[in-house]
């Protein structure tokens, strides 16, 4: 049989984000898929050059709507871990609740995307309709609805009060209900399990090998969760990871579905332990030194190396997003796949291009 | 199959989840980070907002005392907010109202509120 070469995106229905695949295809099998990023390249990194370490907050919060606390946490505790910033504890549990209703904003537009991908709308209507409730607590909560800007170097811009805090586990309450709802029609129906499950097996081991994170990882039955290391008040709250056995795109449907009530009871937690106390340090001086930092996103494990050298500007910061780790199992995934499900899988690492390529 | 039949029938019943805007237009949240206004009576053009801001849309001109923001630069942070002293620098919580041109904000001060000794720029 001939091989044919045809292209998926980087415009394409079911991608928020243009990546571009050259899928090789033997009649529908395809054999081989080449990716191509490069499309929404926008050199925040090289903006260092003329923000300063502090504005740099707010650049980095724009690297990635959807997980836009987690990046800005994550630049802010390198920062102060460089300059030896002890964070409040109020602080740092502030940026828990935050980064957990952030992580399910995103699961939960990520669930309505591959719903379509699979062309059940009224369940992507549905599950988009829960998500509105979160976005609003985000705009009540924090002044934006994406975007919240809540994190600077040595705390947190703005406060819950406790009023606040009830309107917030009510709403979530309401929300894990109206989750509940949607369960068996995630986990259980028949037309939904004939299109993602055994599509997109990851082995345990070939998900080490190739070094994925997140929950793509965690489907392959590997505990691993970067909140494990106890960065901002993680050490203080009760949770496992969530783990599936089977590697396939429903596993991965799971973990993330699992996760959403995970990020609920990780916010009632919060709430109520939350110490009082003032939400950020004064920072004096300037970054000296380099450091690493890790956190835990909605798509796995994000990673930022800051080098300063005693100036206003910083003199390097690389950041390698989860995508960017997930990539080389989609490639290995694709091969010997039908051309009707390659949606489903591309879909299914949840990939954000425009965090990628920053 | 059945169970999200269910769903599709509560929706038919229950109010709808979307308003018809703009007919109907939600009451702002309280925090919400909006428009940008300047009260321009009490600023005094020290020029922090402009140095501070992350996405330099902000220029001021202290010797004609005329302060801009570009909306369509602004990403909404409130950094400024913050950061101002005479704390005249406000977030209304309505959202700025789209427009087809790129228009600047513009306030223009009186001599009387120029930077006095003591409120040197950070």
């Amino acid at each position: 049989m001939a091989q044919t070469v045809i292209p998926f995106g980087p415009q394409h229905p079911v991608l928020p984000e243009p990546i571009h695949l050259k899928l090789s295809v033997e009649d529908e099998m395809i054999t081989e898929a080449v990716p191509a990023l490069g499309f929404v390249h926008r050199g925040l990194e090289k903006l260092i050059d003329f923000r300063d370490f502090h504005q740099m907050v707010q650049v980095v919060e724009r690297i990635c709507g959807i997980c836009s606390v987690m990046h800005g946490m994550c630049y802010a505790q390198g920062i102060e871990e460089t300059m030896r910033i002890e964070v409040p504890g109020r602080a740092r549990f502030l940026r828990v609740i935050w980064a957990e209703l952030h992580r399910m904003q995103s699961h939960l537009l990520w669930l309505g995307l591959f719903a379509d991908s699979f062309g059940f709308e009224s369940l992507f209507m549905e599950i988009w309709k829960i998500r509105e409730k979160i976005l609003d607590i985000n705009e009540a909560t924090a002044g934006n609805r994406i975007i919240v800007s809540v994190n600077v170097i040595g705390g947190v811009r703005r406060d819950l009060t406790q009023q606040q805090m009830g309107w917030i586990l009510s709403e979530l309450t309401g929300i894990e209900r109206h989750m509940k709802r949607l369960e068996t029609t995630l986990m259980d129906d028949y037309t939904i399990r004939k299109r993602i499950v055994g599509k997109g097996v990851l082995a345990q081991s070939q998900a080490r090998d190739l070094g994925v994170v997140g929950p793509t990882l965690r489907a392959s039955s590997v505990a691993q969760d970067v909140r494990q290391l106890g960065y901002a008040a993680y050490k203080e709250l009760d949770f496992e990871p969530v783990i599936e056995k089977d590697g396939d795109c429903f596993a991965r449907s799971r973990v993330r579905f699992r996760e959403i009530f995970q990020s609920i009871d990780l916010v009632r937690q919060a709430v109520s332990k939350i110490p009082d106390g003032p939400l950020a340090t004064k920072v004096k001086g300037r970054p000296d030194g380099e450091t690493v930092c890790r956190v835990e996103q909605p798509r796995g494990e994000v990673f930022y190396y800051i080098k300063a050298s005693g100036q206003k500007r910083l003199e390097r910061l690389r950041i390698r997003t989860p995508t960017f780790a997930n990539l080389p199992a989609l490639i290995a995934m694709l091969p010997g796949m039908w051309l009707s499900d390659v949606p489903v899988v591309v879909l299914s690492i949840d990939p954000c291009i425009s965090c990628t390529e920053r | 199959m059945f169970k999200m039949t269910r769903n599709i029938v509560r929706n038919f019943v229950t109010k709808r989840a979307t308003r018809p805007y703009p007919c109907k237009v939600r009451t702002p949240f309280e925090r919400t980070r909006g428009a940008i206004h300047n009260d321009i009576e009490q600023c005094t053009f020290c020029g922090v907002c402009a140095v501070k801001c992350p996405s330099q849309c902000i220029t001021v001109d202290r010797q004609r005392l005329i302060w801009t923001c570009d909306p369509f630069a602004c990403v909404y942070c409130g950094i400024c907010e913050g950061v101002c002293p005479e704390k005249c620098l406000k977030q209304k919580e309505e959202s700025p109202v789209s427009t087809g041109e790129r228009r600047k904000i513009v306030f223009r001060g009186k001599e009387e509120n120029r930077r006095k000794p003591g409120n040197e720029p950070a």
